[in-house]
């Protein structure tokens, strides 16, 4: 066991890989030689060779094709996408090919493509480096979309991601990369060093996908959350003085329905946290999941803190962000309801 | 200053209905001209080449010129068959069409030979990636015609189980990759699926096909730089049957060069042959293949041919082009090429060549037939629980629900 940061985790998942699986490698843009521009891949190419990790040309629509090309011939490939933000000319590739390969061919044709991507906002980076895209991929049937808040839990998801015969789509919250931020931003950093959730085992594990986590039991409030915002909820739950339950999806295709359902009955209330805008967020889909499962049981509306309605900013980082203090109120909403 | 308007450009085909079809416009070399440089050559070596036009079979039948393969007459018999066969099986589905049998198709008419010919220069193993216009591949190698008719009438013995759209077919043990309606987004998996052949130090190859009119997608120019940049084995067709639905190749941006050309700047080298010339075809997949097994990576060909029928059962040609157009072609009709040149080399007769049409008449009819006993489009279907399957390898609860919500 060795206490590592996400992008340590994530490495550390790669590198074993390539060191079990020949039929796995690994590309994308600065992925090679430099390790990719948060050192994810760091030192790959040196230790398994240029051909099982290597960059690739600016094109992420001809990354993922050939990708997916790669996977049916075989192999298990694991393409980076610098940023989320530059994954829409793949976008074709990845709803009409990869999600679809297995269907149309009535499975003599299937590619298990890993495309993994930095995503979401916190860290100054505008509207081209700081978007949540995480819906659009959620409602393409075919693909598999995991959000792993903890770098034990992205080593586990990320070799399952690799196992998995489907396309999964790997969202990295960058904000959360080197500590878990809990969107107090005048706060000092916090590093991940001595979080429980920093100690990764040696060896190949895996956190199966589907399978949400219960962070912090609760009989007040249901808050389901994933990726950086599970560090969000945990501090916006703290300042509300509710005692909410806080559920980590790690995966919203597939869904851990049952850990929801599950949760909701037993507090009466449910908060949904994503930094995503608002309107047609995944949010909305859990909104919609919780009503039809759950509303006999349910005291207060289900209610969507998210990210604004508008393109995201720059100046107004921490005025678009669902910081702790948004949480805390919705939560004290549930409650006075 | 005396500068001109500015004027914007939009190409224009030579003729539309009602104009007077013509070709003339069009630079049509004599077969046997191109030479044929080594396969083991260097790209800057035949930078001519792209503007060429590779041919073979001369207006008399004859083999001429260093591209001729020198096949044997029993592989050129069978390509004969394959191209006629595809030819009969598209005039006989597409009229199924007609009579409410399926809800759409897809001819290659004055296309077969470049599936054909690909489909038997290459071998077991090494993948196709197709476009809906090259079936002449799947009749090549002699796919079951009753499956491909239950494919096209979508009934209860659809190989691929009711949830792909007639003539979209997939088939893995015909080397044939699942097809779809996005035109151009599998041309880059066969770069990807040659990078993993080499990677894996096989000895396998893709071949892929493009319309001239997808060239214009960003597909066409992401593979080709992945093709350049990692030499993956590959050939890379682009075939320019002139037309994408009612937009003539001007459109597409063939107006001032050819589409081989396009090779030019990504290093790779670039054929444009003559497609409707069994010969050419076979002749330049021979030296690509042979490239492509070597480690000297990919080469791109244009297979310069006419698409004789619509684009599919929803357009009215007429309505577009001159209805005579098809008649002008210069480079003739691949099957009548064929015959004419099997039958000057003492390899075929008229006799034997009406007996092999009524023959494959008799094939296609009898598949026909028992696609019918099977059901026609909504008469017969596979389970509704098909419908469920393969979204995952496994289903997720969703399905599991919607599937009890439907009671299947």
């Amino acid at each position: 066991m060795a206490s590592m940061n996400m992008i340590q985790a994530l490495n550390n998942a790669l590198d074993e890989k390539l060191a079990q699986d020949p039929d796995v490698l690994t590309f994308g843009e600065d992925v090679g030689y430099f390790g990719g521009v948060f050192r994810v891949t760091d030192k790959l190419q040196e230790k398994h060779g240029v051909t099982r990790c290597f960059d690739t040309p600016i094109s992420e629509g001809g990354i993922v094709a050939a990708a997916i090309g790669m996977g049916a011939y075989g192999l298990r490939p694991v393409a980076e996408i610098q940023f989320a933000d530059y994954i829409l000319p793949a976008f074709d590739q990845l709803v009409s090919e990869a999600a679809r390969l297995r269907y149309r061919s009535n499975g003599e044709f299937w590619s298990p493509i890993t495309v993994r991507s930095p995503y979401g906002g916190g860290i100054f980076g505008g509207q081209t480096h700081s978007q949540s895209p995480e819906a659009i991929f959620a409602h393409i049937t075919g693909l598999k979309t995991v959000i792993p808040s903890n770098p034990h839990d992205a080593k586990g998801l990320l070799i399952s991601a690799i196992e998995e015969d489907d396309p999964v789509i790997v969202l990295e919250p960058k904000r959360i990369y080197n500590g878990p931020f809990d969107g107090r931003h005048d706060h000092a950093l916090k590093t991940w060093s001595g979080h429980p959730k920093a100690e990764v085992p040696e060896g190949l594990y895996r956190v199966p996908l589907g399978q949400a986590d219960l962070v912090r039991e609760g009989s007040e409030v249901t808050v389901l959350a994933y990726g950086t915002m599970v560090h969000v909820a945990l501090a916006g739950i703290d300042e509300s003085e509710v005692d909410a339950e806080l559920i980590d999806l790690r995966s919203i295709v597939p869904l851990d329905i049952d850990a929801i359902v599950g949760s909701v009955r037993k507090t009466g209330r449910c908060v949904i946290l994503h930094e995503a805008s608002r309107f047609g967020g995944f949010g909305g889909e859990l909104t919609a999941l919780v009503q039809e499962r759950c509303f006999d049981y349910l005291k207060a509306p289900i209610d969507r803190v998210a990210g604004w309605d508008t393109p995201y900013p720059h100046a107004f980082e921490w005025d678009y962000f669902p910081g702790p203090g948004r949480l805390a109120k919705a939560l004290r909403r549930a409650m006075e309801y | 200053m005396n500068k001109p308007r500015l004027e914007l450009h939009v190409p224009t085909p030579p003729a539309r209905p009602g104009g007077q079809a013509s070709f003339k416009h069009l630079e049509i070399p004599p077969a046997g001209a191109v030479r044929r440089p080594d396969s083991a050559c260097d790209e800057s070596e035949i930078r001519d080449l792209p503007y060429a036009l590779i041919r073979v079979l001369d207006d008399e039948g004859r083999a001429v010129g260093p591209w001729d393969p020198a096949l044997t007459p029993d592989r050129m018999r069978k390509g004969l068959r394959a191209m006629m066969l595809t030819r009969t099986f598209d005039d006989r589905l597409f009229r199924t069409h007609r009579q409410g049998k399926t809800s759409f198709y897809m001819k290659s008419t004055g296309e077969e030979a470049i599936g054909a010919a690909q489909s038997l220069a290459l071998v077991t193993g090494d993948m196709c990636f197709p476009t809906y216009r090259v079936m002449s591949w799947l009749h090549a190698r002699d796919y079951p015609l009753d499956l491909m008719v239950n494919q096209i009438f979508s009934n209860e013995k659809d190989p691929l189980k009711g949830r792909q759209l007639p003539i979209l077919f997939s088939a893995r043990d015909y080397d044939f990759y699942s097809l779809s309606g996005n035109v151009g987004s599998r041309f880059g998996h066969a770069v990807g699926w040659a990078m993993a052949s080499a990677y894996k130090h096989d000895d396998k190859i893709a071949l892929a096909y493009i319309g001239e009119g997808t060239t214009a997608e960003g597909d066409f120019h992401e593979a080709l730089t992945f093709a350049s940049v990692y030499r993956p084995p590959c050939i890379l067709c682009v075939t320019n049957n002139q037309w994408a639905i009612s937009s003539f190749a001007g459109i597409a941006g063939g107006e001032m060069t050819t589409f081989a050309a396009k090779a030019l700047a990504y290093g790779l080298p670039g054929l444009r042959v003559d497609g409707n010339d069994f010969l050419a075809v076979t002749a330049a997949t021979q030296w690509a293949a042979d490239r492509a097994r070597t480690n000297r990576g990919a080469t791109l060909i244009e297979f310069f041919t006419y698409r004789a029928s619509g684009h599919s059962t929803s357009d009215d040609p007429t309505k577009y082009r001159p209805a005579d157009e098809a008649g002008y072609w210069p480079l003739g009709d691949p099957i009548e090429r064929l015959r004419q040149h099997l039958i000057l080399q003492g390899e075929w007769s008229e006799a034997q060549h009406e007996a092999l049409a009524a023959e494959i008449d008799d094939a296609v009819r009898l598949a026909v037939k028992e696609g019918e006993a099977v059901g026609t489009l909504g008469k017969s279907k596979p389970s509704v629980s098909e419908m469920f399957k393969c979204v995952f390898k496994e289903p997720d609860w969703r399905v599991i629900e919607q599937r009890r919500e439907l009671g299947i």
